[in-house]
């Protein structure tokens, strides 16, 4: 892999004495898109925010390229922002927007034509050039606040979820336009989402965060399919989390039926937690899986039928098909060995699952 | 929901006519006639008699530096108070504005007071054995006075426009690369240009147009036209000639303020 770009070594921060960022040990590769995911007040902008130099931390060292740049000023650093409400000039033209940091560094008139022009052209906003930002859409408004950013050839880019204020289909579009752009510049971007979606299409490492402490750091495949906690199983897409025993290696008890397994290590007759994911559930005829059930609740969803199968233990399982079985049939649950995930009893707070709100 | 509308505005538009268009219109009748209701520049020409030029004169010196010591005062302490938590920048605000509940007559009454050869600041002076300050009775104590009563039409307006602005937008700008008094020269200030414009106005025009602080504090050696247009009608009882010389500054009023707009490109509400 690419050396390390970004170091932040055990970084606390606070504001009015509550703990935002407790310890934090994170790096950053060269051309890397990460991204820090997690709900909001779990320190990820903070994090980005320091990075970029609008914060300080009040404890550890941020390196950038091996330098300590933990006190460094904003207008320092090599790297730019995008803001989340674009944060344009509103006083200048398209042009001066993009021309901005150049002009700081006093580059000539001609480099910084061709700059706006490459830019606007990268952004697809050819002709732009003499528009008043209040006269662009917000997606308009957010490809010009990452023109202005590039143009200044960082080596990073900060992204402050920057597609938060755009309409869905908006959000799918700018997805695929900000991967087609890291692929083009071929620099790293930093991106801040609480959108697991969007974190998971455009990434190449995601940082889950929640209370101020990293949670799990890795692919989207590893985030979605070998979640660590609880937290992360549940912040990420849809799973069943459920109370379980481990019997013995690769055999785990779930609500008193027995499930093959493929996790080894955990211990014999030890609690944990076990994670299916909804569309990892077979339903069976009754009698042919490991437990039976009834199905209670069925919603159509476009690809795919939502339904809720209720165990003799009352235990409601979320479960996916494209097959629809109507509610009140008797159905068996199986689970594939490898789609059973097995982790740890919650140890703090920040670990354990967002109680959902109704 | 138009008929509703109307029905709505049609206290302002009596307020309107009665107390705004009518008396305009008055104004420009006594501005263009004589005694005998026969038509006249005579007393609009009036400004070029030397005594009323030079009222004006005065009273346009005057306020303009009173306009700008009160931006040069208002604009850092509104960038304080913007800057600073909106606890404690209430705070000082309402410091600020409290003066402003007591009586204009009274506040520069007070500084008369103040300012008198045995006055209360110069018996503080003497009592230390310091210097005595004579500015009663003489420009400095009108610009003095027009300061204190306008400074905080100066401060409000340029203290909301600082502190709607984006903390972001000015964070872009450092991000970019600009340092702080960069920050300030292309983006804060720029940004803030409407709110200066109102408050140059809220203290440019009531500064040229007043008569009371010239009256109380510059006793009756000064004479603006404010005060030239007062004696037209309280003393020699001349509406004709207070008419005819306050359309000229009326007008004067209009195209300061236009050419000020001029310089505002985002068209600040001013007008």
């Amino acid at each position: 892999m690419s050396k390390r770009l970004i170091e932040l070594s055990n970084i606390s921060k606070s504001f009015d004495g509550q703990l935002v960022i407790d310890e934090l040990d994170l790096y950053i590769r060269e051309n890397e898109f990460i991204t820090l995911l997690g709900p909001s007040g779990c320190g990820k902008t903070t994090t980005l925010r320091m990075i970029g130099g609008f914060e300080t931390p009040d404890k550890g060292t941020i390196y950038f390229d091996g330098r300590d740049i933990t006190n460094m000023p904003a207008n320092k650093r090599q790297v730019n922002t995008v803001f989340q409400k674009y944060a344009l000039f509103s006083h200048m033209t398209i042009a001066e927007n993009i021309a901005f940091g150049l002009k700081l560094k006093k580059k000539s008139k001609s480099y910084i034509d061709d700059k706006i022009k490459y830019a606007l052209k990268l952004v697809n906003l050819d002709g732009y050039e003499n528009r008043m930002p209040d006269s662009l859409s917000g997606g308009q408004q957010q490809r010009i606040a990452i023109a202005r950013a590039i143009v200044n050839e960082p080596k990073v880019l900060l992204l402050d979820e920057p597609l938060g204020a755009l309409d869905l289909k908006l959000r799918q579009d700018m997805q695929y336009e900000l991967i087609r752009l890291k692929n083009e510049l071929g620099i790293t971007f930093i991106y801040v989402t609480h959108d697991q979606e969007e974190a998971l299409t455009m990434s190449d490492t995601i940082v889950v965060m929640n209370q101020g402490y990293i949670q799990q750091i890795g692919t989207p495949e590893d985030i979605y399919n070998e979640p660590q906690n609880a937290f992360v199983a549940d912040f990420i897409g849809d799973s069943n989390i459920i109370s379980a025993v481990m019997i013995e290696d690769k055999l785990v008890e779930i609500l008193g039926a027995k499930f093959e397994c493929v996790d080894t290590g955990f211990g014999n007759m030890k609690p944990v937690d076990a994670v299916i994911r909804p569309e990892d559930i077979d339903l069976l005829e009754p009698g042919k899986g490991s437990l039976d059930g009834v199905v209670t609740h069925i919603i159509f969803k476009g690809v795919h039928y939502e339904m809720e199968v209720t165990t003799p233990d009352g235990f409601e399982w979320l479960v996916h098909s494209t097959d629809m079985f109507p509610v009140g049939t008797k159905v068996s649950i199986h689970v594939d060995p490898f789609d059973i995930q097995i982790m740890n009893k919650p140890e703090s707070e920040d670990e354990e699952a967002i109680p959902i709100e109704e | 929901m138009k008929s509703k509308s109307k029905v709505l505005s049609t206290p302002y538009t009596i307020w309107a006519i009665g107390f705004i268009i009518i008396p305009l219109i008055m104004v420009l009748y006594y501005a263009f006639t004589e005694k005998d209701g026969s038509f006249s520049v005579s007393y609009v020409a009036a400004i070029s008699d030397p005594t009323n030029f030079k009222a004006l004169m005065l009273s346009i010196v005057l306020s303009l530096i009173s306009t700008i010591i009160c931006l040069l005062l208002a604009y850092p302490l509104a960038m304080i108070l913007a800057s600073s938590g909106v606890d404690r920048s209430g705070f000082i605000v309402f410091i600020f504005i409290l003066p402003m509940w007591m009586n204009f007559l009274l506040r520069t009454l007070a500084w008369q007071t103040l300012l008198e050869k045995t006055g209360v600041i110069n018996s503080v002076l003497k009592y230390l054995h310091l210097g005595q300050i004579n500015i009663i009775n003489t420009p400095y104590a009108i610009v003095l006075g027009m300061v204190y009563n306008f400074l905080p039409f100066m401060v409000l307006p340029i203290y909301n426009i600082l502190a709607k602005i984006d903390k972001n937008v000015l964070n872009a700008a450092r991000d970019l690369g600009a340092n702080e008094f960069q920050v300030f020269l292309r983006i804060t200030f720029p940004l803030s240009i409407p709110g200066v414009i109102s408050g140059i106005t809220m203290v440019f025009v009531p500064a040229l147009t007043t008569f009371v602080i010239s009256d109380l504090l510059g006793g009756s050696k000064i004479l603006l036209i404010g005060n030239v247009i007062e004696q037209e009608f309280k003393q020699t009882n001349n509406w004709h000639a207070g008419s005819g010389l306050s359309f000229v500054l009326m007008i004067f009023i209009v195209v300061s303020m236009l050419i000020t707009n001029k310089y505002d490109k985002e068209g600040g509400a001013v007008l």
